[in-house]
Order: structure tokens, then C-alpha cells, then sequence
């Protein structure tokens, strides 16, 4: 074996003893990171299943004109005529409103009250795609188109997209905050916990200075510990976030299925687990690292 | 093998425990430092380790200037010094294997190889059988001879001790003393700072007298 493979097993050897000689204190440290971890872990699972429902959404620059429902078949015509002859609209859809009943009977899980109505409700409909996805040349459009005669209602369909689209910018920003506060007080939790550790070593320190161990040799032992309190931590948080994923998951795809969507939950995928346990980890032996130079620093004069 | 040149030790509270010492140490010397308490003897003995470093002056060990090494060489140098300290340094977390193999898990020795310098060091001192004990259940002598022990695990070439037998009774003393001629004999520069004037008259080792860190020709 290796001469630093050996050293590397002894450090490592030594921050598990170390661990096994306080089982409740590791036990609770660990705990408290994982804690502390679930939660961004938790958000981030939110945000992707979040993102993976905004995505069925369509946020093409669309704008949807409802005629009125006593306009006849030659003005509905005359209208699309008026479509046709514009030079923003990339391209069009009729929808007659026969159809959009059909439509709605067959997907929104009302068909009982649609059927037991009188009379069709629904105006016919256009589904037009402008050139330009502006803001600004939409919304004129919309208000040009909503002059027409006969045209009851213009209705900017990306626009609640784009508000979607926004939201969830906002989510992943915040929970990258949290993760990053949390990710600091991760290194905080691992750093003070090696403080401790190397105040009731000192002197197993101080002899190992003397009798030639390099800083290095007595910083791996600490710096494995924290790694590992880091990786447990990062497990734990994994194991936090799966268990209350299946718990929760059940209720919500029962409330999906009430609103007549297939959508499953989609849970944390072996990359991001590793991903995370893998910060976790990094940011542990960061903790120990910055605590035992601190103490260099502070202590030992060479 | 050891050369202090013009060497001067000043703390930071303007104490200054070493004035201009100048003086060769021999390899295969014997040396005994001797002077009242605060004289500068452990400040001398530190400077060969580089636990303390010269205000002015160089100490050089081995062709080193000690002041000058970085820390990877200075724990290097330490590997080939061995320390006796009056209060023994041990670790009572640890069994008497443990604390003698030390140097020996810095040093990156194989596990059979730790095993054999252990027992090889501690029939040296007379406390083979003891491994699995805590150093908490040896005598004072035997937990001086426990740090010799682990001071010479690693066959250093330098034996540096402070006071060892300030705290142990003429029995214990005899025995350390003669622990250390034994080390001398085969070779290892022995530099032991003490008050124990019985301990000189025995060895009538070259000794060293300091007097409030002035040395006294």
C-alpha cells in the first residue's frame, strides 16, 4: 500500500473513531444539518415539479379572439378576412364554437353540466400567432383587433405565461438564496463542531507539533471528519426530502386527478442526489478546513 | 552539529531569555545545561526544535538554519529530534502503544514496522508487557520513561530533554539518567537542561551554565 493512500486511511480511520467517541453529539449534528439541507433540497423538488407543470403551458406570443355570440357566419368571415390581410400574425386557427364545446366536453371533466345546458354558450373562436412576441406590438395588436366589429374579446394568452415564466424565476432565486445561507451555516455548524473537537485535543496537537507532524497530518483527520459529517448530513436530507415527497405526493396527484391531469410527481433524480450530497460533503471539509486554520493561525506560531 | 551563533531570544512582553549565545554542540555529544529557574535552558532547548525562534542570530541544526525553514521542513528536522519534557506530554486517551507509535504514524511507518520499534523501544526503557496500559496507571518514572520511549521511537540522531527528572526521586532519576547514557553511548546527541547536581557528578557530561541567559564561560 501506498504511503499516502496509508495516511489518507489513518486520517480517515481517525475521524470515524472520533464520530463513534461521541455517538449522540455526531448523531445530532448530523441531524441538525440534514435539517438544515431538506429544506432547500425540499423547495428545489417543488420548483422542478413546478416547472415541469408551467411547461404545458404555452408561452408562444398567442392572442385569442372571442367573436360575439350574435355575430353571423358572414361577419365571422369578414374577420378572418381581416386576419389574413395583416402583416403581424404569423398564423391563424378557427375555431368554430361546436368544436370548442366538443373541445371542453371532452377535457375539462364538466361534460354533465355542458350537456345539460340549453344552448351552446361559446363564441366562435381564432387562436392567432403573432410575428412578434413584444409586449409592447401585442398589446397593440390587441387593441386594434378589439376595434373589429363583432369582436367580443381579446385575450393576450402568453401574457399569464410570461407572469408564470416570472414567478418561477423568482422561486429559483430565492431558493438558490436559501441555499446559499443554509449552505453557510452548514460550514458554521461543521466548523464549530471541529472548534470544539480541537479544544479537546489540543494537546494531542501540541505533541504531534513537537514531535514533527506537518499541519497537514493533523488537519486531514478534522478536515474527514467534517466531510463525512457533510455527506451524512447530505444523506439524511436526501432521506428527509424522499420520505416527505412520497407522503405529500400521494395527496397531490389525488387533488391532480380531481382537475383530470395524469401529472406525477417527479422525484429527486440520482444526479441531483448525488449532486447534493456531494455539496454537502465539500462544504463540510470547508467547515473543518477553515476551523483548524483558524486555530493555526491563531495558536501556532509555526 | 548544533551551532548557535550569537543568538538572542526576546519576548514579546521585552523579557529577553537569551543574550548573544554562541556555542557548538558535537555529534555524539553529551551536554548538560544547567542555571537557576528562568536562566533561559528550556528557551535554548526549544530553539533546536524551533518551538521558539531567535530575536537575533542563527541556530543551525544539522547544516539548518532552523529559523529559516519552512513548516514542512521544520517538522521534518523534529522527526529526527527526539523531546523529553518534565510534565511528559502524553496523551491519556491513549494506551502506552498508542503514545509511543506517534512519531511512527507522522513518520508513515507499516503497521509491522510500528509494531516491532514500539517494543523495541519499550524493552529499551523496561516497560515491554505495559503496551495496553493507559499512562494514567504508570508511576512518574514510568511514564518519564514512557516519553524517552517515545522520544527515541524514531531513532532520532538528536536527544533533546528538559528537566526529566525534575519531578522523580532518586530511584526514578538513576534510572533515567542512565536511560539517557545508554541513548549517548550509541551515538545520539544528548542535550539535557537540569538542577540535579547529582545527575552531573555521576555522568560528568561538558555542561553549560547559563545565568540570566548570559552564558558563563
Amino acid at each position: 500500500m501506498s504511503a499516502w493512500l496509508r495516511q489518507h486511511q489513518r486520517a480517515f480511520a481517525a475521524a470515524w473513531r472520533r464520530m463513534a467517541q461521541q455517538p449522540l453529539v455526531s448523531i445530532f449534528s448530523v441531524l441538525v444539518i440534514g435539517i438544515a439541507l431538506s429544506l432547500p433540497t425540499a423547495l428545489f423538488v417543488a420548483l422542478q415539479n413546478f416547472n415541469a407543470l408551467a411547461g404545458r403551458v404555452n408561452a408562444e406570443p398567442q392572442l385569442s379572439l372571442y367573436m360575439a355570440n350574435s355575430a353571423s357566419a358572414a361577419e365571422t368571415q369578414q374577420i378572418e378576412t381581416q386576419i389574413k390581410a395583416r402583416n403581424d400574425v404569423a398564423s391563424y386557427r378557427f375555431i368554430p364554437r361546436d368544436q370548442a364545446l366538443k373541445e371542453m366536453k371532452d377535457s375539462a371533466g364538466i361534460a354533465d353540466v355542458l350537456t345539460a345546458l340549453e344552448k351552446n354558450p361559446l363564441p366562435d373562436a381564432f387562436i392567432i400567432r403573432a410575428k412578434s412576441s413584444k409586449p409592447e406590438a401585442l398589446a397593440a395588436m390587441r387593441e386594434d383587433i378589439l376595434k373589429w366589429p363583432k369582436v367580443e374579446h381579446v385575450q393576450l394568452d402568453s401574457a399569464w405565461a410570461k407572469k408564470l415564466a416570472s414567478l418561477n424565476s423568482l422561486a429559483q432565486n430565492a431558493v438558490f438564496l436559501l441555499a446559499l445561507i443554509l449552505g453557510v451555516a452548514l460550514v458554521a455548524i461543521t466548523g464549530n463542531t471541529i472548534r470544539l473537537q480541537i479544544l479537546t485535543q489540543k494537546d494531542e496537537i501540541e505533541v504531534g507539533k513537537l514531535i514533527g507532524a506537518t499541519n497537514s497530518f493533523i488537519r486531514r483527520p478534522y478536515l474527514y471528519f467534517g466531510a463525512l459529517q457533510g455527506l451524512l448530513g447530505g444523506l439524511c436530507a436526501l432521506a428527509i426530502v424522499f420520505f416527505s415527497a412520497r407522503w405529500l405526493g400521494a395527496n397531490l396527484i389525488e387533488l391532480l386527478q380531481l382537475y383530470d391531469s395524469d401529472y406525477h410527481i417527479t422525484p429527486l433524480t440520482p444526479r441531483h442526489g448525488a449532486m447534493i450530497t456531494a455539496i454537502a460533503t465539500l462544504l463540510g471539509w470547508l467547515g473543518a478546513y477553515g476551523s483548524v486554520s483558524l486555530y493555526f493561525r491563531k495558536m501556532l506560531s509555526r | 552539529m548544533i551551532d548557535f551563533n550569537n543568538v538572542s531570544v526576546r519576548y514579546a512582553n521585552g523579557f529577553e531569555a537569551l543574550k548573544n549565545i554562541t556555542l557548538a554542540v558535537n555529534k555524539g555529544e553529551m551536554v548538560f545545561i544547567t542555571g537557576h529557574s528562568g536562566a533561559g535552558k528550556s528557551t535554548l532547548l526549544k530553539l533546536i526544535a524551533g518551538v521558539e525562534s531567535a530575536s537575533r542570530g542563527t541556530v543551525n541544526v544539522n547544516g539548518q538554519n532552523v529559523g529559516a525553514l519552512r513548516e514542512s521542513a521544520l517538522a521534518v528536522l523534529r522527526r529526527n529530534i527526539g523531546l523529553v519534557f518534565q510534565d511528559h506530554k502524553l496523551l491519556f486517551d491513549r494506551n502506552v502503544f498508542e503514545n509511543i507509535a506517534l512519531p511512527l504514524y507522522i513518520g508513515d511507518y507499516t503497521p509491522s514496522e510500528v509494531g516491532k520499534r514500539v517494543r523495541a523501544a519499550l524493552d529499551k526503557v523496561g516497560l515491554l508487557g505495559r503496551e495496553k496500559h493507559n499512562p494514567v496507571m504508570l508511576s512518574g518514572g514510568e511514564q518519564q520513561r514512557l516519553c524517552l520511549a517515545r522520544a527515541i521511537v524514531n531513532r532520532p540522531s538528536i536527544l533533546i530533554a528538559d528537566e526529566p527528572t525534575g519531578n522523580l526521586d532518586a530511584e526514578y532519576a538513576t534510572q533515567i539518567v542512565d536511560l539517557f547514557k545508554s541513548f549517548n553511548q550509541v551515538g545520539v546527541t544528548t542535550l539535557i537542561s537540569t538542577h540535579d547536581a547529582a545527575m552531573i557528578e555521576k555522568l560528568k557530561p561538558r555542561t553549560i551554565h547559563l545565568d540570566h541567559g548570559k552564558l558563563i564561560p
